[in-house]
């Protein structure tokens, strides 16, 4: 049983750490700033998921998961929330969504 | 191994971190990059097992001091005015410093050491000493509030003296009269961005209780009260950001902010007062009651109290007085 727990828990640390590799090479390779926002965007929820679900089935059935369920419901409200943020703040102060990559030059900071 | 290997890692991202910051030019991007600095910071600290340590960098330096950082940036230009020279007695000066520090580490006892003069001084006492004197789980909080509660009580000091500074170098021209200012003001806060306002707002109260638990909590887990001022703030200057100033200063005033960073510094000093009083030293907290414990646990309780209010104080009025100052220019 304990192993069957083991492997299911590591499978997701290694999907969720994969999500959040994706993530990585997202935002420093995607042409556009609203591209690099979804990739990131990615890491929050995915890779929250996933890690966290990952160490819950470590801990058991402990206080430890429940703190854990409690950063995990936090991450899933804040993540997106800010990924909007900076989406919606970035569009009201004239960045054009665009998808031909000419964007990618000019909204990188000197 | 792992271990040795990922704090070597983090080590490593904190001094790409700290370049990046020194070459940037870009002052909003200078501010974003101090808060991860004191993110991987916080990290490093908690894979050295300093858990209390590492909330603090994260809860002061990662998330207070980055809105802090970018209201202060509200106030001047987004790019970093570069020198007009380079100063030969600066750089010297520099060197000569980092060559001194540099020089001074060669006689710093090897990273880990238990024979290092840190380990085998008073540490031993207090690790051996604070289940019996004080039981609680918590070291760091016995050691903090009670057996060097001397120093704690000079910090707290310290804190109350910077927030008093700031309100006199930001405030000193307009005086209190830029209250009225905030009154006139409605279309402010991030009203119209609805989503991060709705979220934003169902997570202070949970800020609040979270920070309440740090607080009080701090004797049995890590945490305690300078941790829980900043975070309670965070949940205020949350509200501010959120709803505008005004709202903030509704729900807190500047005048009670005022008293609250001096009430806790006062309840602490009255802490160590009443013990003089009724027969003690300054700050020896088991006159309090018959139990030895018991009473280091009162007297803890108490001044984490005094520490969390003037932290808590202290943040809010900086905050405040720059958000204003922003405003007035």
């Amino acid at each position: 049983m304990s192993i069957v727990v083991d492997i299911l828990s590591w499978l997701l640390l290694t999907v969720g750490g994969g999500f959040v590799l994706i993530g990585g090479i997202g935002v420093l390779r995607m042409p556009s700033f609203y591209t690099r926002v979804h990739a990131s965007s990615m890491t929050d929820t995915m890779g929250a998921i996933l890690v966290l679900t990952g160490i819950m089935l470590q801990a058991g059935f402990t206080l430890a998961t429940l703190k854990l369920i409690a950063i995990l419901i936090f991450l899933l409200f804040t993540g997106p929330t800010a990924a909007n943020a900076l989406a919606s703040s970035a569009l009201l102060s004239g960045l054009k969504p665009d998808s031909d990559g000419q964007t990618a030059k000019t909204d990188r900071p000197a | 191994m792992i271990g040795t290997l990922f704090s070597v890692f983090v080590l490593l991202l904190l001094l790409v971190t700290a370049v990046a910051i020194v070459q940037t030019a870009n002052l909003f991007v200078a501010s974003m990059l101090a808060g991860i600095f004191s993110l991987l910071l916080a990290t490093t600290f908690f894979l050295l097992d300093a858990a209390d340590v590492a909330l603090t960098e994260a809860a002061v330096g990662a998330g207070i001091s980055t809105v802090l950082f970018l209201s202060a940036l509200a106030l001047t230009s987004e790019t970093e005015r570069t020198p007009a020279r380079w100063s030969g007695l600066a750089l010297a000066v520099v060197a000569t410093a980092a060559a001194v520090l540099i020089y001074a580490t060669f006689d710093k006892p090897a990273f880990g050491d238990p024979e290092a003069p840190v380990h085998t001084h008073v540490a031993p006492w207090y690790i051996s000493q604070t289940a019996a004197e004080v039981d609680i789980p918590n070291i760091v909080t016995a050691v903090l509030a009670s057996f060097r509660a001397y120093d704690t009580l000079g910090e707290v000091f310290v804190v109350l003296t910077a927030g008093i500074g700031v309100l006199f170098l930001l405030s000193a021209r307009r005086g209190i009269a830029y209250r009225d200012d905030i009154a006139r003001r409605d279309g402010e806060g991030l009203r119209h961005y609805v989503i991060p306002r709705v979220v934003g707002r169902l997570l202070i109260p949970f800020i609040l209780i979270f920070g309440l638990y740090v607080q009080f909590h701090g004797e049995y887990g890590p945490g305690g009260a300078f941790q829980a001022g900043a975070i309670i703030a965070a949940g205020f200057i949350l509200l501010a950001l959120l709803e505008g100033e005004e709202r903030a200063l509704q729900a807190v005033p500047l005048q009670a902010l005022l008293y609250l960073s001096a009430g806790g510094a006062l309840l602490y000093g009255g802490v160590g007062v009443a013990s003089v009083l009724l027969g003690g030293n300054f700050l020896e907290y088991r006159v309090f009651l018959p139990g030895p414990a018991a009473s280091q646990q009162l007297g803890i309780i108490a001044i984490e109290l005094g520490v969390g209010l003037t932290v808590t104080g202290v943040l809010l009025s900086i905050f405040h007085a720059f958000a204003a100052r922003g405003r007035g220019l």
